[in-house]
């Protein structure tokens, strides 16, 4: 297959449109404008639909009402915008209706700013909106995976009825990298519960499934449980044998991956474990690392340590769990090394 | 004797309080849709307040929005189904309240949806709270000496924020006596024809009793909407064929 040179938010747009996605309603935000911009003229290219909404509360609803119409539909913001879709959010997933969403994030919380960070992890992983929902949370860590991962994101909100989601960050989304784009997938509108008019048959009620299902409680943990339980995503590096454990997802990670080459290169056994779903948190990786492994090393661009919290649930504290933030800045290999390095001499 | 002949749309009777008009409203809603042919290719978009629970009893393809949100909602719709009828119920407070910009957007765009709001002064399902459109010395829950336009602003009349809107309908209608219900039936109908026939965006307001929440009795309810609501909401057709006129 060829591979072309594109924007990661570019590449994450086309991957989208050739998943099948023909809605798409948002609003301008730093650093995700180039989704918004590349679908304005390229869904009605393939006859779907780009809406500029008024505001991201506008924008998600149009997505409601897309995907409960049976298109495959989405948005995409980032930090302050995302914040403000989360009201539809959980009235998509409390109507199991499909639909993904992108969260291109930047630093910090109100205005914060429009550099890349990780800040937004527990908005995207503990639910985000109201009352008792989850999503897939799938964190690409390239170019080429912002293209795999929007049409994972689609299938498995079509598999669960349950919207999904892409955490990206500020360098994924702004870097041009070489990819490879898959052909296009045509998607059928027409599933039975998709609203279009009763069409001679009974009629549909699009809100939250829980007035229609009985024993809902138990209903709908299990739906949750199956996703925790079958769609872990990880990627592990050198992570048999290691004596500290690096993890990190998206950006974090490239710089983790050269940080354990330049470490094993002198000697010091770092592993990497990249999350690529952070919910559910990939905790069967664990099961496949070092029994004697001596600590982990949570690396996080943002300023509060976050996915630590997962990492001390994961690994059982049978190791202690430290954190290197970040903030804003992407920290080099080297200072990740530096710090693996202090932080195993206190275990000794 | 005239046969008394209830829409197939209307599933079940209503739940409304006693002398409300929400259950005028509806039936002419479906004897509309019925008579035009479309029962079987509408899609609903309402919200919450006293419009869901319309879900129930009015059997045509619904989406239940968050409050205030269902033009956004009813516009995703009809951008990927131009065929189906799609059409917002909503009521004042959650149209013209926490929905005036998706209602208004909708209307800017010249959506080529139709939104029917119910203009009863009130919100009504949360027990009487002031709505945008309460009249200046109404007495609610949260106005109880009476509202005092000075400090939360004039009855917002959303006619005229749309009749200078470039959109392919706009009329208000009332519930208050038969020759009022027989030209609401006709306001809609040109409303639904306007969308149909890709007019542009459509918007029936409907002046509406709520003698429980209004403290008033179903006659009082009627005369105060003949003698006092419709000096400030005045009735008729405001836009038509994308044409503004006179009411």
């Amino acid at each position: 297959m060829s591979r072309k040179l594109m924007k990661g938010n570019d590449a994450l747009a086309e991957a989208a449109v050739r998943a099948g996605c023909r809605f798409f309603g948002g609003y301008p935000i730093t650093p995700q404008s180039e989704i918004l911009e590349y679908l304005s003229w390229r869904l009605p290219e393939v006859d779907g639909t780009f809406v500029q909404a008024e505001s991201e509360l506008s924008g998600v609803n149009m997505v409601y009402g897309a995907a409960a119409a049976g298109f495959r539909a989405m948005t995409s913001s980032s930090g302050p915008g995302y914040s403000l879709l989360q009201e539809g959010i959980s009235y998509i997933a409390s109507a199991e209706l499909p639909a993904v969403f992108v969260n291109v994030q930047r630093y910090g919380s109100g205005l914060g700013d429009i550099f890349q960070a990780q800040s937004d992890y527990w908005q995207a992983t503990r639910g985000g909106g109201h009352g008792d929902y989850r999503m897939l949370v799938f964190a690409p860590a390239s170019a080429q995976e912002s293209v795999d991962l929007i049409a994972l994101a689609f299938d498995k909100a079509d598999e669960y009825r349950n919207p999904t989601m892409i955490l990206s960050d500020a360098s994924i989304a702004q870097m041009m990298e070489p990819v490879a784009l898959p052909e296009m997938h045509e998607h059928d509108p027409n599933a039975d519960w998709a609203v279009r008019g009763k069409q001679g048959g009974e009629f549909k009620r699009v809100t939250s499934t829980m007035y229609y299902i009985d024993d809902f409680d138990t209903y709908i943990k299990n739906k949750y449980d199956t996703m925790a339980e079958n769609e872990q995503r990880w990627e592990s590096v050198q992570v048999e044998d290691a004596d500290l454990i690096l993890v990190a997802y998206g950006i974090s990670s490239r710089i983790c991956k050269e940080a354990v080459e330049s470490a094993r290169s002198q000697g010091i056994k770092l592993g990497l474990l990249r999350p690529i779903t952070l919910w559910p948190f990939p905790v069967k990786a664990f099961a496949e690392i070092n029994p004697e492994v001596k600590a982990f090393l949570s690396v996080e661009l943002s300023s509060l340590p976050k996915m630590e919290e997962d990492v001390k649930l994961a690994c059982g504290m049978k190791a202690p769990v430290e954190t290197f933030l970040g903030g804003a800045n992407i920290p080099e290999s080297s200072a990740i090394v530096e710090r693996a390095v202090s932080i195993l001499k206190e275990q000794r | 004797m005239s046969e008394k002949r209830i829409p197939k749309l209307l599933v079940e009777p209503n739940k409304f309080c006693p002398g409300c008009g929400h259950g005028i409203i509806n039936r002419v809603v479906a004897e509309v849709l019925e008579e035009m042919g479309l029962a079987e290719q509408t899609v609903g978009s309402l919200a919450v307040g006293c419009a869901c629970l319309m879900m129930d009893t009015f059997g045509a393809d619904w989406i239940q929005a968050p409050h205030g949100r269902a033009a956004a909602v009813a516009v995703g719709v009809k951008r990927v189904r131009p065929e189906c009828c799609v059409f917002t119920y909503q009521g004042d407070g959650d149209s013209m309240a926490i929905g005036f910009s998706e209602t208004m957007y909708a209307a800017i765009r010249n959506e080529n949806i139709t939104a029917i709001l119910v203009n009863n002064g009130i919100f009504g399902m949360t027990g009487g709270q002031m709505a945008p459109t309460s009249l200046p010395g109404q007495r609610t829950t949260t106005s109880p000496k009476g509202r005092d336009a000075e400090l939360t602003g004039q009855p917002l009349n959303m006619v005229n924020q749309m009749k200078q809107l470039p959109i392919g309908y706009l009329a208000r209608g009332a519930v208050s006596s038969a020759k009022d219900i027989n030209k609401l039936k006709k306001y809609i109908k040109s409303a639904i024809e306007t969308q149909m026939n890709g007019g542009g965006y459509s918007m029936v307001e409907v002046l509406s009793p709520c003698p429980t929440n209004w403290k008033m009795n179903m006659e009082t309810s009627i005369s105060h909407i003949e003698n006092t609501v419709k000096d400030i909401f005045p009735v008729g057709e405001f836009v038509k064929n994308g044409e503004r006129i006179d009411a």
